[in-house]
């Protein structure tokens, strides 16, 4: 097992360095997918009028993973934590700007070789400018 | 004053903050993801990490076999929380830490219990202990949720405004 993972200090360098905003259009299908897969019969997401705040988690998530993946050819990521902060419930129709930020990137020695720990932070703002919704996770590539 | 009945009506459609005390169970809500209800979640998130599809993989990585999506978890204690609330509640805040592997075709039980209640900034907040249990009862995921719920007086108005 390499001594340190391959690509790591790319990914070290970006810690404290916010990410280029990405715009996600939000659509009904989307909240009503999200729900579908969750099986959470609620009628406010179950027809798409609003989002349930775990919706978060399916704004920007996929191409923040990407970016993370071509900079440190992780084998796995393991979700370790996740914390979100919802002030106010996305709707269709909104633009959605998400900024992400690792805040902290530790390596360890673990049972499947070199792992490393992420934290990151994102925030969704929408097309007024207005703060929705913050998030804090932890990830732990290996 | 309404007749009883009416009361015990009112409180089944909506929890109010008044009727919240502390140590109160939140009530529980079971799941038992499939293989299939993991690759709905892939998709609506668009995580395709191979240890939620691909059994051999999961196992190559140390894995007893497909795991479920921390973050699909997550998403339940969301549900338990939300279903609890009704529709004039809100969950603001939901922290959790995935502690254990949660596997496809087996159950889980979402559950929460009621730390304290607060009112901030005219809001009506409870703060409640959430987690995840594995049948064999060992929490996979635990953390805290805050929600905020309408007083239940009605000169206090309602929880929070949707915008």
């Amino acid at each position: 097992m390499a001594e340190t993972l391959s690509g790591i200090e790319k990914l070290k360098a970006k810690v404290g360095v916010r990410w280029q905003p990405r715009e996600y259009p939000i659509e009904g299908e989307m909240i009503r997918r999200f729900a579908r897969a969750v099986g959470d019969p609620n009628p406010l997401w179950k027809d798409g009028t609003i989002a349930p705040p775990t919706f978060t988690l399916a704004v920007g998530f996929e191409q923040f993973v990407e970016d993370l993946m071509k900079l440190t050819p992780f084998n796995t990521v393991l979700m370790g934590s996740t914390e979100i902060e919802s002030y106010q419930p996305m709707k269709p129709g909104d633009v959605i700007t998400v900024v992400f930020k690792i805040s902290n990137l530790r390596e360890r020695k673990g049972q499947m070789g070199q792992m490393a720990f992420m934290s990151f932070e994102s925030t969704y703002k929408n097309q007024e400018q207005t703060l929705v919704a913050k998030c804090r996770q932890m990830v732990i590539g290996y | 004053m309404p007749p009883d009945g009416y009361r015990v009506l009112k409180m089944s459609m909506q929890l109010n903050y008044q009727d919240v005390r502390k140590g109160d169970e939140v009530t529980p809500l079971v799941k038992e993801p499939t293989p299939r209800q993991l690759v709905m979640w892939a998709g609506a998130v668009g995580d395709y990490m191979p240890i939620h599809y691909d059994q051999e993989y999961a196992r190559k990585r140390g894995l007893k076999g497909i795991i479920v999506h921390g973050q699909l978890a997550g998403a339940f204690l969301g549900q338990l929380m939300t279903d609890w609330v009704g529709k004039e509640g809100a969950l603001s805040k939901l922290s959790c830490s995935y502690k254990g592997m949660n596997y496809p075709g087996e159950k889980i039980t979402l559950r929460g219990k009621v730390l304290r209640k607060y009112v901030r900034g005219g809001e009506h907040f409870v703060e409640c202990a959430v987690w995840a249990e594995n049948p064999k009862g060992e929490k996979t995921a635990s953390g805290t949720a805050t929600v905020v719920l309408p007083s239940g007086d009605d000169d206090k108005g309602k929880g929070r405004k949707r915008r």
